[in-house]
């Protein structure tokens, strides 16, 4: 807008079109809004219309000995799945132990030492096919590689399974994430002399920790509800158990066999089961999201 | 102290396309000396190469002879030994995001390992902001606040802070200034006046009057070669080559 100019020197021709120009760019502001804002609630309705209907079902079977207590025989009222809710944390967190130190290692592999490279490539393709594999496949894997091996199912042949499946998620996220960080970032640091291992340790990757949290906790959502890969390496089981080298019971396993079970009380504490396992997500997400943020200075971003 | 940086017979590629060419000059102990010429001409490339930068490119190399004082930068030592002894600020201001003002500062002696009481790195902190003038301005919430908080201006002061902290010999400055402010640039330009007591700075620039105020030696790159280099003065009065005279008269570049 120049003030300097009358409105009859401004481009004469173009401001008596301007009124009708003004409502049509109004109106297809408003309609491409409204598509986004629509696209959005399609997205939404599933996740409200599922969180809404597992509460419905599964709620009225949660209680303290559902919470506490192993899975009573059939014919008999009450139990539990507390076995089933130790053994997902216990392969879960044997996923993530084994998972995520591999999946960020070979992320920064891929972003700051080889880019561009033959062996770069290879990694890239063959992570990206990984992804692609299909659960069941990856539990035949972990079957023949630690079930065999050791002659009986396990938590860790499980564990073992389930980080096959995290790795090819963290590792494409952390070299995106680390794409992302300014080169310029990194040469502040080498111009301070320091060494590359630690610029990448403590300057690049510690910048693209939230990203790079993101994509683990991606992975990590995805194997909590897997199926596939436990029915022949963690196996479940009916009892405690607190022995890595023993089959084991899980969340989804223990959900499986009672949902196909033919007893109404067994298909109620299966609902129970399963708001129990997405509870634990969405729990374990926004504690570590918690936890990344206390970290966080004011100001930043 | 500052001390000399001595360049002879430097070359640079990028890949098979040669950058620089036969570059020799010193830039004095304890003085301002400004790189001036048209974009591409290879000024960066030059700075770039006295702290060995250049080689963390891919297919970059670079073959010659740079002096920082008595250590030979490109034998007998390795790349972060030598660029703990030359500080670098770059065009855009740098600061670690994830890092608090104070933590930008002590960056350096910290990941180089360097350990010290609280006391000591309090220290070092403070003597580093003040003389890098920023001191006044973040002194109140200096662990509280993100480096990436502050203004372009105060960041640039706060890379510069971060730099002094190691205690280099020799400042390299890449248009530490093309992204800021004039007021932000005036300061810098005050700072560079200051630092030239402790430090041999070395600044590349866009700005032939901002040459013509800090810098007591100027060189004038022209395709990658370094066409004349001499006293400011003479360089912006009566420049001996052709070349340089046409460039500072805006007849090109």
């Amino acid at each position: 807008m120049s003030s300097a100019l009358t409105p009859n020197q401004a481009i004469p021709i173009k401001s008596a079109e301007m009124p009708n120009v003004g409502l049509r760019r109004m109106i297809t502001d408003h309609v491409m809004t409204g598509l986004s804002v629509f696209a959005m609630l399609l997205v939404l309705a599933p996740l409200v219309a599922i969180f809404g209907y597992l509460v419905y079902k599964g709620i009225g079977s949660i209680s303290w000995d559902f919470l506490t207590q192993t899975p009573k025989p059939v014919g008999e009222i009450g139990g539990g799945m507390a076995n089933a809710i130790e053994g997902s944390a216990v392969i879960l967190g044997l996923a993530s132990l084994l998972g995520v130190p591999v999946g960020i290692g070979a992320g920064v592999y891929l972003a700051e030492y080889g880019r561009g490279g033959y062996l770069g490539s290879v990694v890239r393709f063959v992570s990206d096919v990984l992804n692609g594999v299909p659960s069941i496949v990856i539990g035949i894997v972990a079957y023949s590689l630690v079930v065999l091996k050791q002659k009986h199912f396990s938590a860790l042949a499980g564990g073992v399974a389930l980080a096959i499946m995290m790795i090819p998620t963290i590792t494409r996220t952390t070299e995106e994430m680390l794409l992302l960080v300014p080169t310029q970032i990194r040469e502040a640091a080498y111009g301070l002399g320091v060494s590359q291992w630690r610029t990448t340790l403590s300057i690049t990757l510690r910048t693209a920790l939230p990203g790079v949290i993101t994509g683990v906790m991606l992975a990590f959502a995805r194997v909590a509800g897997e199926t596939a890969p436990l029915l022949f390496t963690a196996f479940g089981n009916q009892f405690w158990n607190f022995n890595l080298n023993q089959p084991t019971a899980a969340l989804p396993l223990q959900i499986f066999a009672y949902a196909i079970s033919p007893f109404d009380e067994w298909h109620k504490q299966a609902w129970a089961g399963a708001l129990v396992l997405i509870v634990m997500i969405v729990v374990a997400v926004s504690a570590v999201r918690l936890a990344v943020s206390r970290g966080n200075l004011g100001g930043a971003h | 102290m500052g001390v000399s940086i001595q360049v002879q017979n430097l070359n640079a590629w990028f890949g098979k396309k040669q950058a620089l060419f036969d570059i020799t000059m010193t830039a004095q102990a304890n003085h301002c000396t400004a790189l001036i010429g048209p974009s591409g001409c290879g000024k960066s490339t030059f700075v770039r190469c006295i702290n060995r930068m250049h080689e963390t490119i891919p297919d970059a190399k670079a073959a010659g002879s740079v002096k920082i004082g008595d250590v030979d930068a490109y034998n007998g030592t390795s790349a972060t030994q030598l660029r703990r002894r030359v500080g670098m600020v770059f065009q855009k201001p740098n600061p670690f995001p994830t890092m608090s003002v104070y933590d930008n500062v002590a960056a350096g002696l910290k990941l180089n390992g360097f350990s010290s009481n609280h006391k000591q790195m309090d220290e070092i902190v403070e003597r580093s902001l003040k003389n890098s003038a920023l001191w006044d301005e973040v002194k109140d919430d200096l662990k509280k606040k993100s480096g990436a908080s502050l203004s372009g201006g105060q960041q640039q002061r706060l890379c510069i802070a971060r730099a002094l902290a190691v205690e280099p010999e020799v400042v390299l400055m890449d248009e530490p200034c093309s992204a800021l402010d004039p007021i932000s640039t005036g300061k810098i330009e005050d700072l560079i006046f200051q630092l030239k007591q402790n430090y041999t700075i070395l600044i590349v620039t866009h700005n032939m009057q901002q040459a013509a105020r800090v810098a007591e030696y100027t060189g004038f790159f022209l395709l990658g070669k370094l066409i004349e280099f001499d006293k400011t003065t003479k360089i912006f009065t009566t420049p001996s080559d052709k070349r340089t005279e046409d460039y500072i008269t805006g007849r090109f570049g």
